[in-house]
């Protein structure tokens, strides 16, 4: 193990404006912040609640563009595999597996393991334990560089 | 017009703006933090402390001192659903897990990452939109 592009305080500053996003959903409205969940009901059009959600989501763009009129540490972006292949796979799963599995790093990461919820705690060690696998096996097979 | 409209915005706004100083947005960084084994980069674990160490107090501490949401009497807070651990959540975690690995995304980031107009963040959110939706017919 290596350790690399360590950004501590960034991504440390970026966790807590997350969580005060988290508190501000819940104390102020009584949601909790399962992206997965709240995008779902936004495409499948249910209509109970739609307009929150639906605002919420949009908010998620809405933020990083306004965040681009400051000065800020960019973190870059860059997708080590563009492989279209892997990239319709992977959203499929994604969308897939956070539906069957009822949560993803937000629902299941952030407000689960907030809430002590053993249910979520197991998803996530589920989720990042097969994603700690999944990058091994790429890696190995030369998939992706990292 | 708070409980509908600049609360749940505000949310997402601060959220949008979270995701991209954490880097979330950036799948470099996320497939790093799930590279244990290989050039490993440990940030990600700060995100979700600092998101957790914000956001426990607000669910454990403040929510149960109150008796409804600020803004939000007539619903009350959301009760969580599901307790028990069942093959669902274990098979469908797994699988979101992979494809997380895959690419670097979960659903947050790609929806925050649509601001990049990138032709592969396009194609991946248009299937990780498919993938929810074939979960409602299978």
């Amino acid at each position: 193990m290596n350790i690399v592009n360590f950004t501590p305080i960034e991504s440390l500053l970026g966790g807590l404006i997350i969580g005060l996003a988290v508190a501000i959903l819940y104390l102020m409205r009584g949601n909790y912040t399962g992206i997965s969940g709240i995008y779902y009901n936004v495409i499948s059009v249910n209509k109970s609640g739609f307009l929150w959600r639906f605002l919420f989501i949009s908010g998620l763009i809405i933020g990083p563009v306004l965040l681009s009129f400051f000065p800020y540490t960019d973190l870059g972006f860059e997708m080590p595999n563009t492989n279209p292949i892997i990239v319709i796979l992977g959203g499929l799963l994604v969308g897939y597996g956070t539906q069957l599995g009822s949560g993803c790093t937000s629902g299941h990461g952030v407000c689960g393991i907030g809430r002590l919820s053993i249910r979520s705690i197991v998803g996530t060690c589920v989720f990042v334990g097969a994603g700690v696998v999944t990058v091994l096996i790429t890696r190995s097979l030369g998939w992706v560089v990292l | 017009m708070m409980k509908n409209i600049f609360i749940p915005l505000t949310s997402g706004i601060i959220f949008g703006i979270g995701l991209v100083i954490a880097g979330m947005t950036n799948p470099a960084k996320v497939m790093g933090f799930l590279n244990v084994f290989g050039n490993w980069d440990p940030s990600l674990m700060f995100v979700m402390g600092g998101a957790i160490v914000v956001s426990m107090p607000a669910f454990l501490f403040i929510g149960k001192k109150m008796s409804a949401p600020l803004f939000n009497k007539e619903e009350g807070f959301s009760q969580q659903l599901k307790k028990n651990i069942d093959s669902p959540l274990v098979l469908g975690s797994a699988m979101f897990g992979i494809g997380w690995a895959l690419v670097g995304f979960c659903p947050g980031p790609a929806i925050a990452a649509l601001t990049q107009v990138d032709g592969n963040v396009f194609m991946f959110f248009i299937a990780m939109s498919i993938g929810m939706l074939l979960k409602k017919i299978f």
